[in-house]
Order: structure tokens, then C-alpha cells, then sequence
């Protein structure tokens, strides 16, 4: 058996593979449902079903797919199409600051290929796992493991959503699924009281920003609950002091 | 859009899908941040999942909506509840979902 095959066969049978593969299987029903909304919305758009299937492919990135798909079929320039997606993507750049301190250690290339299968929710499972920020074996396994039911999910229904195209009523609202499965993630998070407030108010501040354009209402949401966050965070001690 | 237009516009899609997952992943050495906001970012996913789903459950067509019969916020109390019942992601996406359909099918919410 060649190493690289023997390596691959390791990574498989390593239990944290199957434990990623399994936390990430609890919402995999909302990853899907999103993958068959984002298919169908693609076609309705007008995308011819080529492109549509390309894009689902490589583009690897929902909320940006549904944004920039109509603005494709109707031959906006495509400077356009890149500005949308890069605002709706910015997000992942903060996500890869905090990734960082696992993946340094590692050569580029499998930096480059990891980096571009960290979507949000493995973003979210894997720093709920492993909170302590620094690699640990494990961590590669639990990380394949997740990807490979997410980008899985993720590509068999949306290849189905592009191919039913017009056949499933929108008035169904499927997409609900997804949202529901954020939310339950959210919940989840939760658990920790710190977040609450910066939470509560990220919300507050998305729908409060909604007017602004290309989806920045979502940079203004996080903005607001880091800083709420810092600001719990760096009052803690000194109220401790003071007690 | 032509066929050479629509290949040039998904690889640029591909591209910024890498350069903005790998952004601080890439470089080889560490790019400069402050402590305070390299801790503070720890809630930036928090804030990135409750913007997706604020306005998803309490908007439409980019308003805040204005009644309570409104078959999403029945969905979402209904996952709620089983979350904080039962913990479990798979059953709060069913009921949550399913409850959903029954207003908004059923009562046409």
C-alpha cells in the first residue's frame, strides 16, 4: 500500500474522525435543506444549469452563491459579482485568524487545502471541541470527519436542488431548515453566559443594519458583538477586584 | 453572461473563496494583531450566526414584520423548546421545521 494511501486509511479509522463525522451529522438535515434552497435558487435566477453546478461545486459558499447568482444571470459586470462575494465572505477572514494557532504547524499545502474547506459550522463544532487554542493530534481526524459530511451534505442536495430546479413550491419555505439549524448551533453555544449579551445584541444590529448593502449588516453584527464581548471581558477583573 | 465570461467569474470566486478562509491561515509568519482582539474575536462567530438568523425570523422582504401570526416565529419557539428539552441539534431542526410547515400549510401563516 502506498504511504499516502496508509496515511488516508489512519486518518479514516482514527475515532475522532468518526466524532466529527457524527457532531456535524446533528445538523447536516439543515446543511442539506440550505445546499437544496441555494440549488434551487440558483436555476430560478436564471443560471443556465451548467454554470450553476460549476459554481456549487467550487465555489464552496452558500450565502455568497445565492447573492451573486442573480446578479450573474442578469449580466451585471463582473467586478460586481467578486465585490459581493468578497464582502459576503469577509467573515471567513476573521474565522481563519482564530483557526490559525492549529493549522501554523503545518505544511502549506495542507494549510491551503484545509483552509478552504472551513466553512461555518466546521468552524463552529471544531472551537466548541477544542477550545484551547493549540494543535493537538486529534484535531485533524475530527476536522476531516466533519468536512466530510458537510461538503458532502452540502453538494449532493444542492446538485438535487439544481436539478428539481422548479418542481419544489418556495412557498414551503425549506430554507427554514437551515436557519433552524443555525439556531440550534447558536443554542448550543450559548451554554457559556458571556455570550448572551454580545449575542443578543449582534442580532439587535443585524436587523437594524439589514438596509445596507451587500449583506454588511452581518460585519456590523459581529463588530458589535466583539466589542460588547471585549468590553464584558476586560470589566470582569476589575469588578472582581473591587469585591 | 458568455461561456468564457461565466469560467472567468467562478474562478474569481474560487479564488476570494480561498484568499478569505486562508486569509490568516496562509501567510508563513504570524500577521500582526493586537491581544485584545485577537481574544475579543472569540465572539465573532456567535455574532455571525445570530445575523443570519435574526433577520430570517423576524423580516420580510427587508422589514421588520408586524404581527405574531407569522409561521417562523411558531417554528423557532417550537425548536426552542425542544432544544432546551432534549439538547439534541437533529430533532430541534425536525420540529422546529415541521411546526413551521404546519402554519404555514396548515393555517397559511
Amino acid at each position: 500500500m502506498p504511504p499516502s494511501q496508509q496515511r488516508l486509511r489512519t486518518l479514516v479509522r482514527h475515532p475522532e474522525f468518526a466524532r466529527g463525522a457524527r457532531e456535524m451529522v446533528g445538523v447536516a438535515l439543515g446543511i442539506g435543506a440550505w445546499g437544496l434552497v441555494t440549488g434551487m435558487a440558483m436555476v430560478k435566477s436564471g443560471l443556465e444549469p451548467w454554470i450553476a453546478v460549476l459554481m456549487s461545486l467550487t465555489v464552496f459558499a452558500g450565502t455568497a452563491q445565492l447573492a451573486v447568482a442573480p446578479l450573474m444571470a442578469s449580466g451585471a459586470p463582473i467586478w460586481v459579482v467578486w465585490a459581493t462575494a468578497l464582502c459576503l465572505n469577509l467573515r471567513f477572514v476573521i474565522f481563519s485568524s482564530q483557526w490559525r494557532p492549529y493549522f501554523a504547524q503545518m505544511p502549506l499545502k495542507r494549510r491551503a487545502l484545509m483552509s478552504y474547506f472551513t466553512a461555518d459550522l466546521n468552524y463552529v463544532l471544531f472551537m466548541r471541541r477544542f477550545p484551547e487554542r493549540r494543535p493537538a493530534p486529534e484535531q485533524l481526524p475530527y476536522f476531516w470527519g466533519g468536512v466530510l459530511v458537510n461538503a458532502g451534505s452540502w453538494h449532493v442536495l444542492s446538485l438535487v436542488g439544481i436539478t428539481l430546479g422548479h418542481h419544489i413550491p418556495p412557498e414551503w419555505g425549506l430554507g427554514f431548515a437551515g436557519t433552524v439549524a443555525l439556531l440550534a448551533m447558536t443554542y448550543s453555544m450559548l451554554a457559556d453566559r458571556a455570550t448572551w449579551l454580545p449575542a443578543l445584541l449582534a442580532g439587535a444590529a443585524a436587523v437594524a443594519a439589514y438596509a445596507l448593502p451587500l449583506k454588511l449588516n452581518m460585519l456590523v453584527a459581529i463588530a458589535a458583538a466583539v466589542a460588547v464581548g471585549t468590553i464584558i471581558d476586560h470589566a470582569k477583573p476589575r469588578r472582581k477586584q473591587a469585591a | 453572461m458568455s461561456a468564457g465570461e461565466a469560467l472567468l467569474t467562478i474562478a474569481g470566486l474560487v479564488l476570494i473563496t480561498i484568499a478569505t478562509r486562508g486569509f490568516f491561515i496562509l501567510p508563513e509568519r504570524e500577521l500582526p494583531m493586537p491581544e485584545w482582539l485577537r481574544e475579543g474575536l472569540r465572539y465573532a462567530p456567535i455574532g455571525a450566526l445570530v445575523a443570519v438568523i435574526a433577520p430570517e425570523l423576524v423580516m420580510s422582504q427587508g422589514r421588520l414584520i408586524g404581527t405574531w401570526m407569522d409561521a417562523r416565529l411558531f417554528g423557532a419557539a417550537a425548536a426552542t423548546a425542544w432544544f432546551v428539552w432534549r439538547r439534541d441539534m437533529l430533532g430541534t431542526i425536525v420540529v422546529g421545521t415541521g411546526t413551521m410547515l404546519i402554519f404555514r400549510l396548515g393555517l397559511g401563516w
